[in-house]
């Protein structure tokens, strides 16, 4: 009854820009998942992070493996300390001082653990492009728009002035930001949080990057224009053949944008899988109850109020907290005693999508 | 985290507030309407371009009627720049409308003396998007929570405190501990109980789940729901999660470029949108979120707010140079909040046709 209108409203303005570039499912076929894969662009395998924190060091990232093929999408979702983004500031070498990682992040084969500052800071903006949640903290308050673009390039890409100028123009033109030439000089203050992402999206696109990381790109922008910036980085990503790694906790911004899915919870992947799979099959439990914790538009209310919605009992535990076993398992309805004993291994439930639960079968059967 | 406050269903609104103290507070409480907005115009002066040219103006609010009744909580939804927090901060006396007025059981807010202003605040607080820059982070719980409360003494501040501290699921003790030692959504219930400390009967609560995770934001949700039905507090939300407005509200006012553009019962705007614009927020919502097929792609929206002109004029629909159902008539005429015969009110002159398109749509 609520559902998407089949049919697009004739959209006069600027008809063709906006209703072909609309976010189209993203291609069905899951990357490939073997670590070896000739076209893997970004592989992670067994990265472990250890941060430390006033009560001793903590395993914020505990064992975690994907990998990115060329051009493909895959978003990494879960709720606050999860280590949805310390993966992304991992990939980034961004991490924390005096955090400890084990493990392997290869870039293009480049192994990205160990690497020094400064190669590290060859490859970010350059061949990893960034995208925050918060544009208006992500751009310097001192420089315009123009020079905010145009320093990557004259950094990494070595151009001169007028040509990086030229350069960031063509950029903001790309990002469809209306009025791109006079808004080059434009301080970001006057540009509204849409436009703003814009820019950053300009920037972080600005040397061809093979990566682009995008950490809750939409999270601070509303709902429609949401939907353009999600449909902006739709079409970037498909037209440039860069691979996404997108991060977010929101359900249906993943639903659009990514092929694969990693679900997080106390630094691990809970569940992984093709994105259409993971929310139709919602196999472990901590996916089942993200899933029905939202609120729905339609719920029928009962006696003049809505249904109290389904909260998961007790709270994200600190890192230092997280039990050995099943980092869920303290708020988990089908935990048993095996579930606290040793983390549970990935299972499979079809090839290509695994959940860490060793009571996949209990789980279903509730459903 | 701790579970919200039950349900209490022994607690009723008459007789000793549960939130103790006594009980003058519900003076008034006949009067049905709680807040009242009446053509409210807010215009905002922006610094000069050039030296020689006159200061461009901003009309945050565009002539905006509003009536809250207590027990029904209304949402406001629409984009940044609608003008619905504009509309949150004059509800709250924070703002002075250039026209019109803000009544607040009876009284008009921007008439009153400071020191009344104060004494009224009690009847009225806020709960922000941000639970981190909400909190003062140098102050223990106790006091943030205690703050609204004037005239109180030790005694009674820390019996209030506890009270309210506990409607929100938090402990007692919690009020010697510092903000930075709780998460996100105790944070948040900590803003909560800090506003409902003066049993206020209007709670205005602009985003206020937004910045939380998904289960927290569930929680907190259950809580506002929880709340209004033991304190009968009504709230005026901000919003732009329509699920969210959904949820907690029984009337939902759309608005577009400082006018309120439709305003019904969520189930009558969800379903039988009239107003191409409240079809557009609708559209634009993730497909999970509306319960359907999570993979459907999403159909075509309204041309962007950052692609069109905005040169309307003030006799035009602000909305037109995105609509699709735009004609001669909405650049000439601006069209009036009218009731249809479906329920809602709505500002579009071909609202019949657009509810029509939308009813057959979602029959779909």
């Amino acid at each position: 009854m609520y559902a998407r209108p089949a049919q697009s409203l004739p959209v006069r303005s600027v008809p063709d820009l906006i209703s072909r570039s609309h976010p189209l499912p993203p291609s069905p076929s899951p990357p490939p998942e073997t670590p070896s894969a000739p076209d893997a662009l970004l592989e992670v395998s067994q990265l472990r992070v250890t941060l430390n924190t006033p009560r001793g060091p903590a395993d914020a990232l505990r064992g975690i493996d994907f990998s990115l093929a060329r051009g493909a999408t895959l978003g990494l979702i879960g709720e606050s300390g999860c280590g949805k983004s310390m993966t992304a500031m991992a990939v980034m070498g961004l991490l924390p001082a005096g955090a400890r990682v084990s493990g392997s992040i290869r870039l293009n084969g480049q192994e990205l653990v160990g690497l020094d500052d400064a190669a590290m800071c060859a490859l970010r903006g350059n061949r990893i492009g960034m995208v925050f949640q918060e544009p208006m903290t992500a751009l310097n308050p001192l420089h315009t728009v123009g020079d905010q673009i145009a320093e990557s390039l004259r950094l990494h890409k070595r151009m001169s002035r007028s040509a990086a100028r030229a350069e960031a123009l063509r950029l903001l033109d790309r990002v469809r930001l209306p009025q791109a030439a006079q808004r080059l000089d434009a301080w970001p203050h006057q540009l509204s949080g849409g436009q703003r992402q814009r820019v950053t999206i300009a920037i972080a696109l600005a040397c061809g990057p093979d990566l682009l990381i995008a950490d809750e790109p939409t999270t601070a922008l509303d709902v429609t224009i949401q939907g353009e910036i999600l449909a902006l980085l739709h079409e970037l990503v498909a037209d440039s053949g860069m691979a996404l790694l997108m991060i977010s906790h929101d359900l249906g911004v993943m639903a659009r944008m990514v092929a694969r899915l990693l679900v997080m919870y106390g630094g691990t992947v809970v569940e992984s899988g093709p994105t259409a799979a993971v929310f139709a099959r919602r196999a472990h439990p901590y996916t089942r109850g993200l899933y029905a914790a939202r609120p729905r538009l339609g719920t029928p209310t009962v006696d003049g109020r809505k249904p109290r919605l389904v909260t998961i009992p007790g709270r994200v535990p600190e890192l230092i907290d997280l039990p050995s076993g099943c980092p869920f398992a303290d708020r988990c309805a089908w935990v048993v005693d095996p579930c606290r004993a040793a983390p549970p291994p990935p299972v499979p439930i079809e090839p290509g999508h695994a959940a860490r639960c060793i009571r996949l079968d209990a789980v279903e059967a509730s459903a | 985290m701790t579970a919200p406050a039950g349900r209490a269903p022994g607690r009723s609104l008459a007789g000793p507030h549960p939130l103790g103290g006594s009980d003058d507070v519900f003076v008034g409480r006949g009067a049905d309407v709680l807040l009242e907005l009446r053509d409210l115009v807010k215009r905002y002066r922006l610094p000069r371009e050039r030296l020689l040219r006159a200061a461009p103006v901003v009309e945050a609010l565009r002539g905006v009627s509003l009536s809250v009744q207590a027990g029904r909580s209304v949402g406001i939804v629409g984009e940044s720049g609608s003008g619905k927090s504009t509309l949150a901060r004059h509800a709250m006396a924070l703002e002075t409308p250039t026209g019109g007025s803000v009544r607040l059981l009876g009284r008009d807010l921007h008439a009153l003396a400071p020191a009344e202003l104060r004494a009224a605040r009690r009847d009225f607080q806020m709960v922000f998007q941000d639970p981190y820059g909400s909190l003062d982070p140098r102050q223990r719980v106790g006091r943030i929570v205690a703050e609204p409360l004037i005239d109180a003494s030790a005694d009674e501040t820390r019996q209030r405190v506890a009270a309210s501290l506990d409607a929100v699921g938090l402990r007692a003790s919690d009020a010697q501990k510092y903000p930075h030692e709780f998460s996100g959504g105790q944070r948040q219930r900590i803003a909560i109980a800090r506003a409902l400390i003066t049993r206020p009967k209007l709670i205005v609560a602009d985003e206020p789940v937004s910045a939380l995770d998904v289960s927290v934001q569930a929680q907190v949700l259950n809580l506002l729901a929880d709340l209004a039905e033991q304190f009968g507090v009504t709230y005026l939300l901000i919003s732009h999660d329509l699920a969210v407005v959904d949820h907690v509200c029984a009337e939902v006012a759309v608005m577009y470029a400082g006018r309120i553009v439709e305003q019904g019962t969520p189930a009558l705007l969800f379903r039988a949108a009239a107003h191409p614009y409240t079809r557009a927020l609708l559209r634009a919502m993730p497909a999970d979120a509306v319960g359907a097929d999570a993979a459907a792609p999403a159909s075509a929206r309204v041309a962007s707010a950052s692609d069109v002109a905005t040169t309307s004029t003030a006799s035009a629909c602000a909305f037109a140079p995105r609509c699709a159902y735009r004609q001669a008539r909405c650049d000439i005429e601006l069209p009036a909040l009218r009731p249809l015969a479906s329920g809602q009110r709505v500002a579009c002159h071909f609202a019949e046709s657009v509810s029509i398109d939308a009813a057959r749509s979602s029959g779909e």
